[in-house]
Formats: C-alpha cells, sequence, structure tokens
C-alpha cells in the first residue's frame, strides 16, 4: 500500500455530576419525562445567568491527568453561536482557543499482540449539552417537532485527538479504551448507545511517497464502537476508490446512515457555519490552582493498564487472570484484599475464579455483595492450609458461607463436622493412619517435614476433617519421640 | 396632602411613625398615575391591585404591632428589562409580548424582602437600546418637564415617573448611559454603579460585560437608600463581586474636605450647549466652595470610547439577543414553512430598526475575518480607556463631566439620525466600558426650563464618595426645588 490512513476523533463524554453545568438542575434525564429537569438558566430565559459547576471542573481535570494533558492555569468560556431550537439561547457555552487543557496522550494496548501505541491528544475541554428534539416522521419531512431541554446544559467534555490513529480497527480500540479508562476513573458512564459518549471521526488518505496529508472528511451520527468502525471502513474505501480513479476529495462533514451502511454528504466546507466565537462575558475566566491539580491528582485510582502491570508481577498472575481483575475492578480489590492476609496467592487465586464467582453466580450474587467478604474467605482457606478441613469439605463449607452468611468456624462448630478434641480418641486414628503408611512413617523418621504434613493431613482426612489439628500434630511427634530415643 | 411627592426616605419614616398608612401612599400615587399617566406614558404594565393589597397587608400588620420589613413605605417602579414573576415583562419590545416570567430578579426579591411595592413597570427602548425611549415598539414617553421632549433614554419611563410622583423612585438599567442621561433629562438622581456591585440575574441582557441596574430617585438620598437594599454578591451571578456594602446613608453627611475633584479636558473638546457649559461651571464654583480641590486632569483615549462601544455592546447583543426566535416564548409569526423561515420572519416581525440595526453591527463584528479587526480591537481599546480613568484616580478623588451635551432633545428630533443619537452618551459610554460608578444629578435648567445633569464619576467600589459630594452638592445648590408642572404645560406646543 503505498497510501496510509490518518484518523483522529473527536470525543464527548458527558460527566457525571449530579447538577447541570451551570445551574442546579438534575442531570438525570434518561427516561425522564421530557423538560422536567429545567430551570430559567438551563431553559435560556431572558434575564438568566451562567454559574459554573465545580464538580464538572474537578471531573474534566481529572480526565484531563490521566490523558497526560497540561492543565491551563486560566482558560476562557466561548460562545459558540448558531440557531437550532435544541439550543435554548442559540449559543453554546464551550471553551475555544483558551481551553482547560491541552497536549496528552493516551497509550492503548492491542490485546492480542502486546502492542502498545500512543495517541496525543490536543485538548480536552468544557461545553454544555444540548436539548434533544424529537420528530413528528422523518426529520426532513417533519411538519412538527417537539425539544426535549432535559439534556440542555448537562456538562460534556470533548475530547479531540491528533490524527494519529492509522485504522478503523485502531480507531475503535482506541475508543473503547477510552471509554473503558473514564468509565473506571467514574467520570463518565461511557454508554454510546444512549449518547452519555459520542464520536465524530476524520479520516484522510496520505500520499506516502509524497508524506502530503490528503483532504479530510468528517463523518457525524456514531452511535456505537462498531458504528465508528463500520463508517471509516466505509469512508476508507470510498476515498480509495476516488483517489484510485483520479479524482479529488471534497472536504466536507458527512452522516453516518446506520441502516444503509453508507456514509453521505451533509454539509460541504464552505457550508460551515461560523460560530462567532467571542468570550462569554457571563463567566470570569476559569483559574485552576495549584492545589486544586495536586488534590485530584493524588486521588486518581490506579489505572487499569497499571494494574494489570502490577498484578502479574506482585502477585505472578497469569495475563488472564490479571486482565480478569483489571476488567472488573472490584473483583480485583477483592482479590487484593484477601491477598494481604494470604501467603498463597495461587490458591487464593484459584479459590476465587473457580469456588467463590461459581457459588456466586449460581445465587446470582455480585461479588459487591458476595455475603464471603475477603477476610471470611481467607479465614477459610487457612482451615485448609493448616489441615483442618480438606479442600473438599472447605467447599462446601464455602456454599453454605454464602447462604447463610455465617463464618467457617461457625459452621464447622454447628455442624456434624464437630473438631475432635479427645487425645485418645485421635491417638486411636493415629495409629489406624500409621498402619496404612508405613512409607511415610519411614521418611518422618529420617526428619522430612513434608511426611508430617502429609500424615496429619491424612488424618484429617480420616476425621473428614474434624480432628483438632495441633493434637494431632503434638500426637504424631510425641510418637516420632518415642521411636527416637 | 400630597403623599405622591414624598421621597422614598421620608415616607418610610412617616410609616414607621404611623402618621401615615401605605395604602394613604399608594392612594395618592395612583390619583397622580390617574392625572398625568395619561400625557408622560412612563408605564408599560401597572401592578395596581396587587400593590394595593400588598398596602393592605402592611397597613393591617402596622396596626396589629406585628414585625414588618424596615422600608415598608417605598413605592418603586422598575424598568420592564427587569423580570418580575408574574407580572409581564416586555423589554419594549413585541417580540416579549406575553412573557411573564416565572421568577423573580435578584433585586426584585431583595426590593420586596426590604418591604418596597412594584407599582409598574416602565417603558424603555427596545432592549435598552436608545437613549429618547422613542424606540420602545409600545409607546412614547413624554418628558414630564416639556411634554415635547423626549425624556432621555433609555431608563425614560422610570425617569419620568419618579419626577412625575408617579413613583417615589425606581430602578434603571445602565448600558451606556441609560440611567444617567434620563436622571439628566428629568432632573433627577441616577445612579450607575460599579459593574458588579448589584447582580444582573434577573436583568434582561443587552450587553452583558457593560449592564447593570441602578435606582433613578428624586433626591441623594433615596439614592443610597436603594443602593443599600440592591448591592452585594449573588451567587446567581459570577460576576457580581464580593465586596462589602456599606450603609450608604452614612455618606449623606456635611463636609467635602480632602476631596481633590479632575475634570477631564477631553470632555469639552466637542461641541457643547452653551447652557450646559454654563449650569456645568456654576456647579465648580459650588463643588469648590464647599472645600473640595478642582484639577484638570487627561483622559487621552476619550475620543475612542464611542466606537469602542459600539463594536462591544453591539456583539453582545447579536449573541444576547439570539434566544428570541418564536420557539420557546414571546412573539412567534404564524407565516412561516419551515424552521428558517420561522425564524427569518420572528425575527423580522418582532424586533424594532434599532434593534436589528445593532443585532447586524454586532453579527457583522464577530464574523470570521472581522473579528481580530473589530471585537479583539475594541477590547484593546477598551483596555486602555480602563487605564487612563485608573490613572486618573491616582491622583484624584472623582471626575466632574457634564452628563449629556445638551438638555433633552424633541420628540422625532434624533429618531432618523443613528449616529447623532448615539452622540447624546458620549460622556457616560466610557464609565460604563471601564466599570466604573457614576452619578447624574441635577445642576440647573436651560431657559426652556429643561434640566441639566452633572455627571460624578468615582474609582471602581467608590459609590460612597460620589453620594458624598452628590449629598453636599444637593444641600448647596441654590436651584430652587422645581416640579413640573405637567398638568399647566399639558397643551403647551413648542414653537
Amino acid at each position: 500500500m503505498s497510501e496510509e490512513v490518518v484518523i483522529g476523533l473527536e470525543i464527548h463524554i458527558q460527566l457525571l455530576t449530579k447538577t447541570k453545568l451551570f445551574c442546579s438542575c438534575s442531570t438525570d434525564y434518561i427516561g425522564k419525562e421530557p423538560n422536567l429537569n429545567v430551570c430559567p438558566v438551563c431553559l435560556g430565559l431572558p434575564g438568566s445567568l451562567p454559574v459554573l459547576n465545580k464538580k464538572a471542573i474537578e471531573l474534566a481535570v481529572k480526565t484531563a491527568l490521566v490523558l497526560n494533558c497540561k492543565i491551563n492555569r486560566v482558560s476562557l468560556f466561548h460562545r459558540k453561536n448558531y440557531f437550532y431550537p435544541d439550543l435554548p439561547k442559540n449559543y453554546q457555552i464551550s471553551q475555544y482557543d483558551f481551553p482547560l487543557a491541552e497536549n496528552g496522550y493516551l497509550e492503548i494496548s492491542y490485546p492480542e499482540v502486546r502492542k502498545n501505541i500512543k495517541v496525543g491528544i490536543i485538548r480536552l475541554h468544557l461545553e454544555e449539552d444540548a436539548g434533544k428534539l424529537i420528530h413528528k416522521g422523518e426529520i426532513t419531512r417533519a411538519n412538527h417537532s417537539w425539544v426535549d431541554y432535559n439534556r440542555t446544559g448537562i456538562p460534556l467534555a470533548e475530547i479531540v485527538t491528533k490524527p494519529e490513529l492509522h485504522s478503523p480497527e485502531e480507531a475503535q480500540l482506541f475508543l473503547i479504551q477510552l471509554r473503558n479508562l473514564v468509565k473506571y476513573l467514574g467520570v463518565c458512564d461511557g454508554n454510546m448507545e444512549e449518547g452519555s459518549l459520542r464520536c465524530d471521526a476524520n479520516i484522510s488518505i496520505r500520499d506516502k511517497k509524497t508524506g502530503a496529508l490528503g483532504t479530510k472528511t468528517e463523518i457525524k451520527n456514531l452511535n456505537s464502537f462498531r458504528s465508528v468502525r463500520n463508517a471509516l471502513e466505509f469512508e476508507l474505501r470510498r476515498q480509495k476508490k476516488i483517489l484510485e480513479q483520479g479524482g479529488r476529495i471534497i472536504q466536507e462533514t458527512r452522516h453516518w446512515n446506520e441502516e444503509k451502511k453508507i456514509t453521505v454528504p451533509m454539509r460541504s466546507k464552505e457550508e460551515a457555519p461560523d460560530y462567532r466565537y467571542f468570550p462569554e462575558p457571563d463567566l470570569l475566566p476559569l483559574r485552576i490552582e495549584q492545589e486544586m491539580i495536586e488534590r485530584i491528582n493524588k486521588n486518581i485510582p490506579e489505572l487499569p493498564e497499571q494494574r494489570r502491570k502490577r498484578l502479574i508481577k506482585e502477585y505472578h498472575l497469569s495475563e488472564k487472570d490479571a486482565q480478569m481483575y483489571t476488567d472488573h475492578s472490584t473483583l480485583g480489590d477483592y482479590f487484593e484484599q484477601a491477598a494481604a492476609l494470604f501467603p498463597d496467592k495461587k490458591m487464593l487465586n484459584n479459590w476465587i475464579k473457580v469456588e467463590l464467582l461459581g457459588y456466586l453466580s449460581k445465587k446470582k450474587i455480585n461479588i459487591e455483595h458476595s455475603p464471603v467478604s475477603p477476610e471470611r474467605l481467607v479465614g477459610l482457606l487457612k482451615l485448609i492450609t493448616q489441615g483442618i478441613i480438606t479442600g473438599k469439605i472447605g467447599k462446601s463449607i464455602l456454599e453454605r458461607m454464602i447462604s447463610t452468611g455465617q463464618e467457617a468456624s461457625q459452621i464447622i462448630q454447628e455442624s456434624k463436622i464437630k473438631q475432635i478434641n479427645d487425645q485418645e480418641e485421635i491417638k486411636k486414628i493415629v495409629d489406624i493412619i500409621f498402619k496404612e503408611h508405613n512409607d511415610s512413617i519411614e521418611d518422618l523418621k529420617s526428619g522430612k517435614e513434608k511426611a508430617l504434613n502429609y500424615l496429619i493431613g491424612q488424618v484429617m482426612r480420616y476425621t473428614k476433617g474434624r480432628a483438632k489439628p495441633e493434637l494431632v500434630r503434638e500426637i504424631i511427634k510425641k510418637k516420632l519421640n518415642l521411636w527416637n530415643t | 396632602m400630597f403623599l405622591d411627592r414624598l421621597s422614598a426616605y421620608q415616607a418610610i419614616d412617616l410609616v414607621k411613625k404611623k402618621q401615615i398608612t401605605v395604602s394613604e401612599i399608594l392612594q395618592d400615587i395612583i390619583k397622580r398615575i390617574e392625572q398625568v399617566e395619561e400625557s408622560i406614558k412612563a408605564f408599560l404594565t401597572l401592578n395596581l391591585k396587587e400593590a394595593l393589597q400588598e398596602a393592605k397587608d402592611y397597613d393591617r400588620k402596622i396596626n396589629l404591632g406585628e414585625e414588618v420589613p424596615p422600608y415598608v413605605g417605598m413605592m418603586i417602579a422598575v424598568k420592564d428589562n427587569i423580570v418580575t414573576k408574574g407580572i409581564e415583562t416586555t423589554c419594549g419590545s413585541k417580540i416579549l409580548k406575553g412573557f411573564f416570567p416565572p421568577y423573580n430578579a435578584t433585586v426584585i426579591e431583595k426590593l420586596k424582602e426590604a418591604g418596597a411595592i412594584i407599582i409598574g413597570k416602565t417603558n424603555l427602548d427596545e432592549f435598552a437600546m436608545g437613549s429618547s425611549t422613542e424606540n420602545s415598539a409600545y409607546q412614547v414617553t413624554r418628558n414630564p418637564w416639556v411634554l415635547s421632549r423626549v425624556p432621555g433614554g433609555s431608563s425614560g419611563g422610570s425617569a419620568a415617573a419618579v419626577v412625575a410622583d408617579e413613583s417615589q423612585v425606581a430602578l434603571g438599567t445602565d448600558t451606556g448611559g441609560s440611567i444617567r442621561q434620563p436622571a439628566s433629562f428629568c432632573g433627577i438622581v441616577g445612579l450607575k454603579p460599579t459593574y458588579g456591585r448589584v447582580s444582573r440575574y434577573g436583568l434582561i441582557a443587552f450587553a452583558s460585560s457593560l449592564d447593570q441596574i441602578g435606582p433613578l430617585t428624586k433626591n441623594v438620598k433615596d439614592c443610597a437608600l436603594l443602593m443599600n437594599i440592591i448591592s452585594g454578591s449573588d451567587h446567581r451571578d459570577s460576576t457580581s463581586q464580593d465586596i462589602e456594602v456599606s450603609n450608604y446613608l452614612n455618606y449623606c453627611q456635611e463636609g467635602l474636605k480632602n476631596i481633590k475633584i479632575g475634570i477631564p479636558r477631553e470632555y469639552f473638546q466637542e461641541k457643547m450647549d452653551r447652557e450646559v457649559k454654563e449650569a456645568f461651571d456654576k456647579s465648580l464654583l459650588i463643588i469648590e466652595r464647599m472645600g473640595a480641590e478642582l484639577e484638570e486632569i487627561s483622559l487621552p483615549h476619550t475620543a475612542y470610547s464611542l466606537p469602542t462601544y459600539y463594536l462591544i455592546a453591539n456583539a453582545e447583543a447579536s449573541s444576547n439577543l439570539a434566544r428570541y426566535d418564536g420557539i420557546q416564548y414571546g412573539y412567534r409569526s404564524q407565516d412561516f414553512h419551515n424552521l428558517f423561515s420561522l425564524y427569518c420572519k420572528t425575527r423580522s416581525e418582532g424586533f424594532g430598526k434599532e434593534v436589528k440595526r445593532r443585532i447586524l453591527l454586532g453579527t457583522y463584528a464577530l464574523s470570521s475575518g472581522y473579528y481580530d479587526a473589530y471585537y479583539l480591537k475594541a477590547q484593546k481599546v477598551r483596555t486602555l480607556i480602563k487605564e487612563d480613568f485608573d490613572q486618573a484616580f491616582k491622583k484624584i478623588d472623582l471626575l466632574l463631566t457634564p452628563t449629556s451635551p445638551t438638555p433633552a432633545f424633541k420628540l422625532g428630533e434624533k429618531i432618523t439620525d443613528p449616529l447623532m443619537m448615539y452622540l447624546s452618551d458620549i460622556f457616560t459610554i466610557p464609565v460604563n466600558l471601564a466599570g466604573l460608578p457614576a452619578l447624574s444629578i441635577n445642576c440647573g435648567f436651560s431657559q426652556e426650563g429643561l434640566p441639566i445633569g452633572l455627571q460624578i464619576i468615582g474609582p471602581p467600589f467608590g459609590e460612597g464618595k460620589i453620594i458624598k459630594v452628590a449629598y453636599n452638592f444637593e444641600q448647596q445648590n441654590e436651584i430652587e426645588k422645581k416640579k413640573p408642572s405637567i398638568g399647566e404645560i399639558k397643551e403647551n406646543k413648542e414653537k
């Protein structure tokens, strides 16, 4: 191939604040009756004024920091002027030449081949969302439309990447990993179908011989990760075909038709609106103090990629298991809390992913609501490693722990599997076991610690875990001393 | 008794002493309105029914010995670009006909809490764009002194209502002189506060970075009183400033020692009405006699004020007025076939000529390719103008200028010549660009009996100092406390 694909993305994420960007209306709008979450400010009623939501700033700064951006200590809000009924003031309060943050990057990884690529972030800025129009019939033929202002004024962070993505697949991958990231950080719920994460893409083909950038087209109306990839693939084919036939790409905005799986022209560069940006006089310049940046930085949780790497290094987990604990961060937290209390990480890992998750899923319980805390699971595992109970019994106890919410020791005490504390009784059992395992006794005599544990285990097994292991150990050792003297 | 002639502080005092009732004051004001409003046309909406009920409620409480708010007895008229819950608010525009706001402006909330009663909403140039109140879509307000003259603008209705005793006090708004120039033309006191002193929440924006709400009153004490009520920071207005509000009534005391006053020489280079100049010079003598020190100073960028103002104000206006589109509220053209024609027809039919002119000019100034040359340049010049004042206030305490180059002009005289009209704000506009406080007070009359205004400009948040000088000037001014005799000159035709 003599050409190189150049893709850039413009992503809008709805920030998870309780209230809107410039007023105290609720942001909880999905499924709500239209025009319920509104007030004079977000309706743009005459005389109303915007007041900036501090929480939105914090979430935007948090996102920008994770995207390795430089936070501008002073940024400005601008008015973007255009007429549309979903915009009650007929201007959108956005940021223009002095955005909140600039010059970052996000490192993404290909899941199969362990390849990482860095994608530059040009800027991140804050702006307000528009309302929603509902048309009677098809948009171009509707004889009337309704406006719902519930979404108007919900805080958005716009993230613009450098044109550094080199295939539709890579663009999709980037978007998914960015989505995972903002979801993980709790700044956005990342739901593309519901529009809490939106993406426009621009694509051009660079001539590799001359290195000249091709003319780009911008694609709008991408409502899923799949449509981002499909639309870009379509657009790439379309552009290639034009170039192969000696044609010229027109700089324009194109609309992705999800049903027909094609892009269609929306408006050309000449038709692009003049937004007449100017500084928003109703808001002061936004000043971000160093102290705020530091405070937010301190509270940023470990990122998935960092955690994945650490899990492998610290606990010697497999790539697959580390990925599982990273993708499912609550489960990861569970594992790490338990691991702090229990030395055998491999055993712990197996018990969590096989037994615990198995029983929980049978009962349709999330790990968040597990009746067995990490401490209690460790309590159970210790009983096993100490040989008090066998692994098999441990499994049935775990199942009962989940259904009753009791501790392992409690279950053992209450059930038939009560411990045998009687010295004489244990002595008798030890004698039986010794008869059956003569070779082990030889090992034991020659001082092999392993053999001791093995024999204890056999006693435990014989008693179905009911013998008190300390006592068993003591009795076996006594017998050994007797022989050795 | 003519209780309509009382100023607010007198009325409040008499009500406190139980010498008169709130209803008695209001009834006399209503009588006065019935008598003169037909000639003046100061009000767009009267709120008398509610006002009477409120007056009755206060009287009943006072009778029962219950506690009432501190300023009960105050009657106020409100310019119709300040939103009042449940009272139609039109901005003097057809496009907002039938708009009943669902909320109160912060200043209205404060006034209600203080016990003031709203008499009605006053006429203005559409969206406060104009200097004569002739741009109102609804009616022409006349100057109570000479009915064939304009009351000034854009707060012409508020100024006329106060001087005609149709209200004790009024609220106006000032973007380029819209409180001070009508105060000057009507011979009353009008103060534009420092930008950020009074909340703009609920003030229907013309030019957001210049607009301020302020009082129009019969005397300086009422001005101080009203400022005490409406000043202060507001969490709903990010541009309001959290600077302590002093009790402005404390500045209504005699004595002007150690005050240095500057006279900006650039303001006297343009042609100025002879009578205005004479009245101004006489005022200087009075103020000097009171103990103030006078000094000529320079504000070198004054000449650029007018073009700078019309670029910035119109640019902001073009965006602020975009929301009047016929979608949500207000006027909607019935004759449209798609969204674009709904916008075009609604706005073509709903806005008046001057408003459309300014929207077009402002849109042009912000357009891609012109932004740097017009809007950005204007912002830079605005900084220079502000710095002129900053320099001046290092040397002097206050500045004195005439408020307007002429007394009230004739109705229709300038309405067809926008540039001539714009020039009547030439002394007031720099103050808005610099965000400063300034007050206009009467300093004489022309031979025709038209009031002439003196403008006192202060440093940011220097309202107290301004009030002090204005109060002393008011006490010393030998001009007889005249009243317009509207009844007698009702039929007077200008030669």
